[in-house]
């Protein structure tokens, strides 16, 4: 028998599999990209709960590795389609419009930020490691703003979404299939990851410190690692938003992209392998109603997430699967 | 580079340094007091900016604009402090970040509905315009010269108000323990209203005297909420000292980055490029400045622990 | 005489102008339960912090198992072998029994950096958390949430996260409070066969079982280890009747 969470992760998984499917059937390509928004946000939310979640590092600067991300897609993908370099010296490095390439790029570069920004945030914890998490985002944003080579404040168009073999990406409905193999993908590494010996020791250190630093491990190493990982998966999510737009610009790098990532992550529900898809879900959904209703949708946005904060903190997995994260 | 050109731009990084400082008081202060991360803060800077435009624009007076700001943004930081903000003090940070992060969205909404998207602006009065003669030649903005001493002697003030009197031991004493201070029979939740609508009436002021050189705004007050941060970071949680020479350190960084270092830069590159570069990389210089605060003093120059 | 397993020597330290602890000598030797008392703000939870490596003394130092960990992190004592229970629990409380306990194992194991094989499936430390807590007599209750135990149930999860560890010394912050008179002789009963295994500086309040399971008593008072002996010794000791004189009308 499927417990309620279990139950409520199929049903969501099938409805981001089934709408998508139907407006191909209906002809409505515009719904299938609103789902593969919801996926992609998904994806940059799972990475978020990851630290958040599993680890307790409230991170308000996921845009950092959002934005890369995007930069990474934006800046490969521009070399690559006006036949320049990215650099000449000492050897030449050409670019790519390989969706593989450009992910894998993605991921190692995101990590490698979240190995510099979580080494020096993670030197403090609470409330400093939630304004120097934003400000470094905050950094990278002016950075891309100030930077003229790709665009600076106006962002960096391509023209082209970029390859993946065998597929014609530029077809709504096959770029969505890409996006949402990915996220079974990663949703299966986290719930592996999770169940493993980092995740219980992870969890450990983020109910208590003191009882993993008695029994001989440095929190501090296991936070690292876990921001690492959670930059990594947050900085794929940002590729492919940028595949999806055609464009990147500064704002992936905003602290209202941090912050809404963080809102996935808690309409959701804290700590749910599957809550940040939900949220994310919930959040396309709201922007698409209350969008259409009033200009000034994000009042009601405000309003739920409040409401969600102060009387129903465990999101939607909270109130429909019950208050306790599951144990097995 | 002339000498004069230098001391005004060390005066201009003083005036950012010192608006700095009244947004990250009222930040350290609620957070020292309370327990409490803020995000909102930018929110009651942005109504004090808003309620200054519009007294002036109705009234025609400078002053009385002034007298708005500090008013609305404190009368709003109450509602917001008895309305929700009460509610998280026993709550996590998260949580904490989620509700005023949903108050700044609620705010820069209910902004736009009530002032639409254009920007407001406000302007300088005639006594405060044009240039003032300052010792060995140096000619600077009459306006700006008052910022820096308005914000230098509301820092003043604080200090006083902080070290000698009645409500400044009380949240000093709020500020080390806060069982404590319920125990001595002072009523905690009008010291923390207070503490609260003190910190937004400061933000408030800074961003009706911002304003003035600036276009008022929705969103205007986030950016400067995350310097105030980064000013927090460096300055130490808590301490209002820190906070002051936080402000004034990540204001002069910042301002006179954007000016030395193209100069830098053009020493070793042609013009363009360094502008390019030198400009880049002042914009990242006061995160820099805070990165390397957090190598040598993680918690900040001025930790109360 | 054999050396000692933990060998405490001249720890000093004090907050501004209280000091917490004067110049202690302490040791613990293999096969031995050695009993730390004290009177209420005697210094013996800063002394514990100091051993543990919670808290750097202003000078002295630690020896364990020959090795000077003076100013090694508490994590770093724990993999040379000091295993701590606290004396106010500090568990994973959103974990079952078990799963603190294999966290225990696991840790002791120090593979922590994998990613992807289920840890609660893993069969060795499954065997050796199951072994951990059927000694302390938490067998039974392996799939409770750690935050429902009782009080002397946590005590009994941080003896077996402990054992997990197997380490050189333990080191036991009133393992007994809480555990009312039949969980008392149970873990006393444990305990003294424990000491073979690995010798134990026990701090407790509980004199009864000081008594009976001590191989040696120190007496810290105002910081300072005022006496050092068998439990005959101590019995007879007039400064210790002093000093616990006031405690016992206080109590």
């Amino acid at each position: 028998m499927m417990s309620k969470e279990a139950l409520l992760n199929t049903a969501l998984m099938a409805l981001l599999l089934l709408v998508p499917l139907g407006a191909w059937f209906a002809d409505e390509p515009f719904l299938i990209t609103l789902t593969t928004r919801a996926v992609i946000f998904g994806i940059a939310g799972i990475g978020l709960n990851f630290a958040l979640g599993l680890g307790g590092l409230v991170s308000l600067g996921h845009a950092a590795f959002f934005g890369l991300g995007g930069y990474v897609m934006g800046v490969l993908a521009y070399h690559a389609q006006t036949y320049t370099s990215l650099m000449t010296w000492p050897f030449e490095l050409p670019g790519t419009t390989a969706m593989t390439i450009i992910w894998l790029v993605a991921i190692c570069l995101s990590a490698l930020l979240a190995l510099g920004i979580g080494a020096l945030s993670l030197r403090t914890s609470g409330v400093y490691f939630i304004m120097i998490t934003l400000a470094f985002a905050q950094m990278l944003y002016y950075f891309a703003i100030s930077w003229p080579a790709y665009g600076g404040e106006d962002g960096l168009s391509i023209y082209v979404r970029n390859r993946f073999v065998g597929l014609n990406t530029m077809d709504p409905i096959q770029f969505f299939m890409v996006c949402y193999g990915l996220l079974l993908l990663v949703l299966g590494l986290v719930w592996a990851m999770a169940r493993s010996a980092f995740g219980l020791a992870l969890g450990a250190a983020r109910q208590n410190e003191e009882r993993v630093r008695a029994l001989g491990q440095k929190p501090q190493r296991l936070y690292l690692t876990a921001f690492v990982i959670s930059g990594a998966i947050t900085g794929l999510a940002g590729a492919l938003f940028a595949d999806l737009n055609r464009f990147v610009s500064p704002t992936m790098f905003s602290w209202q992209t941090s912050g809404e990532i963080m809102i996935f992550v808690i309409l959701g529900g804290v700590g749910r392998v599957f809550g940040p898809v939900a949220g994310a879900a919930l959040f396309i959904l709201l922007e698409y109603s209350l969008g259409g209703l009033s200009d000034y949708w994000h009042v009601y946005l405000g309003a739920i997430l409040l409401g969600v904060v102060l009387f129903a903190r465990g999101g939607i997995y909270g109130l429909i699967a019950g208050r306790e994260v599951a144990h097995d | 580079m002339s000498l004069v050109l230098f001391i005004e731009q060390v005066l201009n990084g003083l005036q950012f340094g010192v608006m700095l400082f009244l947004m990250a008081a009222g930040l350290t202060l609620v957070f020292g007091v309370m327990g409490l991360i803020n995000l909102a803060h930018g929110s009651l800077y942005m109504v004090g900016a808003f309620a200054a435009a519009a007294t002036a624009a109705a009234t025609g007076s400078f002053v009385l604009a002034l007298i708005a700001s500090l008013v609305f943004a404190a009368f709003a930081g109450v509602l917001i402090e008895v309305l929700v903000i009460r509610r998280l003090y026993e709550r996590d940070h998260l949580d904490q970040v989620l509700a005023t992060f949903a108050l700044i969205l609620i705010f820069s909404e209910g902004t736009r509905w009530l002032f639409g998207s254009f920007p407001l602006f406000l302007d300088k009065p005639d006594w405060l315009s044009g240039t003032v003669g300052l010792p060995f030649g140096i000619v600077y903005s009459r306006y700006r010269l008052a910022m820096i001493l308005v914000g230098l002697a509301v820092a003043v003030g604080l200090f006083w108000m902080i070290a000698k009197t009645r409500i400044g031991i009380r949240i000093r004493a709020g500020e080390n323990d806060r069982e404590m201070i319920a125990a001595l029979g002072v009523n905690i939740s009008l010291l923390h209203t207070f503490v609260f609508a003190l910190g937004a009436a400061l933000a408030g002021f800074a961003g009706a005297l911002i304003g003035a050189i600036q276009s008022v705004q929705v969103g205007m007050g986030e950016p400067v909420l995350i310097l105030a941060f980064v000013v927090i970071v460096i300055g130490g949680i808590g301490s209002i000292k820190g906070a002051f020479v936080g402000a004034l350190l990540v204001g002069l960084t910042d301002t006179l980055g954007r000016f030395l270092l193209p100069v830098l830069f053009r020493l070793a590159m042609e013009p363009s490029a360094a502008n390019a570069v030198g400009a880049s990389l002042a914009s990242m210089s006061i995160y820099l400045l805070m990165a390397g605060v957090l190598l040598f003093r993680p918690r900040g120059l001025f930790a109360s622990q | 005489m054999t050396d000692p397993i933990l060998e405490i020597r001249g720890l000093t330290k004090s907050f501004g102008a209280l000091s917490v602890s004067q110049a202690i000598d302490l040791d613990l030797r293999p096969g031995e339960i050695h009993a730390l008392i004290g009177p209420n703000g005697a210094g013996k939870t800063t002394l514990v912090k100091q051993i543990a490596g919670a808290l750097q003394p202003d000078s002295g130092s630690v020896r364990l198992a020959g090795q000077d960990v003076t100013r090694l992190s508490t994590a770093a004592r724990a993999r040379l072998g000091m295993g701590r229970t606290f004396q106010i629990s500090s568990l994973a409380m959103d974990y079952t029994v078990l799963q603190n306990t294999v966290l225990g194992a696991l840790c002791h194991r120090g593979d922590v950096f994998r990613f992807f094989r289920p840890v609660m499936k893993d069969a060795a430390l499954l065997e050796a958390a199951r072994r951990a807590l059927d000694e302390v007599g938490l067998g039974a209750l392996e799939a409770q949430r750690t935050s429902e135990l009782s009080h002397g149930q946590r005590r009994q999860l941080e003896v077996a996260s402990a054992l997990t560890l197997e380490p050189k010394a333990f080191l036991m912050d009133e393992p007994m409070a809480g555990l009312g008179v039949e969980g008392s002789q149970h873990m006393m009963g444990f305990l003294d066969s424990l000491r073979d295994r690995a010798p134990i500086l026990l701090v407790e309040h509980d004199m009864d079982a000081v008594f009976s399971l001590a191989d040696r008593i120190s007496v810290l008072v105002l910081g300072e280890i005022i006496a050092s002996g068998s439990v005959s010794d101590i019995r007879s000791n007039p400064l210790v009747r002093s000093a616990y004189l006031g405690e016992d009308e206080a109590a």
